[in-house]
């Protein structure tokens, strides 16, 4: 262990919107010795959620979007070590093993591994082509290449969910055929109400996207010149391009291996520690408690990636921080833009607001008993900000008026 | 090409140019204190809130209306406030001046 502050070493492992933004808040909170982010991925750190909404539609040829300037890293001492990976933890030794041997010791460590999506083993995987997931600059360039190419657009999405349908909406922009094959009988199940999963169902179909819901993918058959998709109802869909967005999995093997305590995710306390006083984990991978909604989650969302980096950089550095935001999301499809504060889970009834006006734009509102939990807001900033007020103060709402469109929004008419 | 100065909340002044992209970026890539961008641009996270000097309202433009909404998350923010992902970086803007939000 290194003598004197200024010569301990934070390793920061995962360089996305967590450990990137851990990095250099450890440096604002007065950290004084080194910070090494390590990432396998071997582009500057960059903006994930533009990658399935902006860029695939970009005229850009390369995806330029940093988290942070490259000079940056340097003016503030973190060096960055991209394009290597972490075998194993060796928390006896207090260090890490890169994939080529590498041994790198920490005073501290940070476990910002994120997640990867999930493939899962369709017959005939191996021989289909132009077979893509969507999480990384790589992906998306990858579709973009074998959309360019003269041989046909006709694109299937496996997986109604947020990648999927974002990626749906973009490449239809582009011009390309989609039908995106949902195995749950709507869209966005896993993540909002029925509502909803119509509203986003309709706004693809009115843009020519064919959603086909209840359909399980049972195999792939890849000729010369294409892929047909096989589903289990005995439909067959042919594609040129496929995108496979079904979810994910959380990269806690690092963790499980070293002997962490993980459950759905690595196991963090409030201040994002884990079972070991030396390590710390942020972001996606984090199973954590949420105060506010007294219960345990895993989040994956730039919102907590950010957050739970700030509180890991304060504690690190001998502070008192307990993480405690509120979750907030957003999605952007064609011109329309979802965006979604708390947890919905858990309520027991949902106020539908529509305003006034052609235009779609509506919000939905979840409660539990009076307690406002969530809000989904469709084309309606105003209501994401109030939702948003109204569950940091914890405001009793009179619903009644919430839903009548002729109440304006705003939060002095719909306090009681 | 523009020419865009920045106040930081510490009182620092800094001076940059571009000639695309957003504001937010160009902060960005100058690490200016206090402009995040954690939403990567997109009207979505109001962490790249400024505000205008007055008399430089007229080259950056007003606020639209969802950014409007989203600057009301914002305690500090006033007539002059922006979110600068929404300020387009061309000669029309070149001289304003920003002062970063608290």
């Amino acid at each position: 262990m290194a003598e004197s502050p200024e010569e301990h070493v934070c390793l920061i492992v995962g360089a996305s919107h967590a450990g990137v933004g851990c990095a250099f808040e450890l440096r604002r909170q007065g950290w004084t010795g080194g910070i090494v982010l390590i990432d396998r991925d071997p582009q500057l750190p960059y903006h994930r959620p533009p990658l399935s909404k902006t860029y695939l539609t970009s005229e850009e040829g390369s995806y330029h979007n940093p988290l942070r300037a490259v000079d940056n890293y340097e003016r503030e001492g973190i060096e960055l070590r991209l394009g290597v990976s972490v075998a194993s933890i060796d928390r006896d030794r207090s260090l890490i093993v890169l994939d080529n041997g590498e041994e790198l010791a920490y005073d501290k460590l940070v476990l910002a591994t994120g997640a990867r999506p999930l493939i899962p083993p369709f017959p005939g995987l191996e021989s289909a082509r132009h077979v893509f997931s969507l999480r990384t600059a790589a992906d998306v360039a990858g579709i973009r290449a074998a959309l360019s190419e003269d041989h046909g657009k006709r694109v299937v999405v496996i997986g109604g969910g947020y990648i999927g349908l974002e990626t749906a909406a973009s490449l239809r922009k582009l011009g390309a055929e989609v039908t995106v094959l949902e195995r749950e009988e709507r869209v966005l199940a896993r993540v909002t109400t029925p509502g909803m999963s119509a509203f986003f169902e309709q706004l693809h179909a009115d843009h020519g996207v064919k959603i086909l819901t209840g359909k399980t993918v049972s195999g792939f058959q890849t000729n010369a010149t294409h892929t047909i998709v096989r589903c289990a109802d005995g439909d067959e869909l042919v594609a040129d391009v496929i995108v496979i967005g079904v979810g994910i999995r959380v990269n806690v093997e690092l963790a499980q291996r070293a002997g962490l305590e993980v459950s759905n995710g690595i196991c963090v306390n409030g201040s994002a520690r884990t079972s070991d006083e030396n390590i710390y984990a942020i972001g996606d991978c984090t199973y954590h408690h949420n105060p506010r909604y007294d219960r345990f989650v895993r989040l994956e969302s730039v919102q907590n990636a950010v957050d739970q980096g700030k509180v890991a950089a304060a504690a690190l550095v001998g502070k008192v921080a307990i993480y405690d935001a509120i979750p907030w999301f957003w999605s952007d499809q064609y011109d329309v833009k979802l965006q979604i504060v708390g947890l919905s889970e858990g309520h027991d009834r949902a106020v539908v607001r529509k305003e006034v006006g052609e235009a779609p734009k509506f919000s939905i509102w979840y409660f539990a008993g009076d307690t406002l939990l969530a809000v989904d807001a469709v084309n309606n900033a105003k209501a994401y900000v109030i939702g948003t007020k109204f569950i940091q103060s914890g405001a009793l709402i009179d619903r009644d008026k919430l839903a009548d469109p002729t109440v304006p929004l705003r939060p002095a008419n719909l306090v009681r | 090409m523009a020419n865009i100065t920045f106040i930081t909340t510490d009182g620092t002044s800094t001076t940059v140019s571009g000639n695309s992209g957003s504001v937010m970026e160009l902060a960005r890539d100058h690490s200016i204190e206090g402009i995040l961008g954690n939403c990567g641009g997109v009207c979505s996270c109001a962490t790249c809130h400024v505000h205008v000097a007055p008399e430089d309202v007229r080259k950056t433009g007003e606020a639209s209306e969802i950014e409007r909404d989203m600057l009301e998350l914002d305690d500090n923010a006033d007539e002059y406030s922006r979110l600068c992902c929404q300020i387009v970086v061309s000669d029309a803007i070149d001289g304003v001046v920003l002062r970063v939000a608290e």
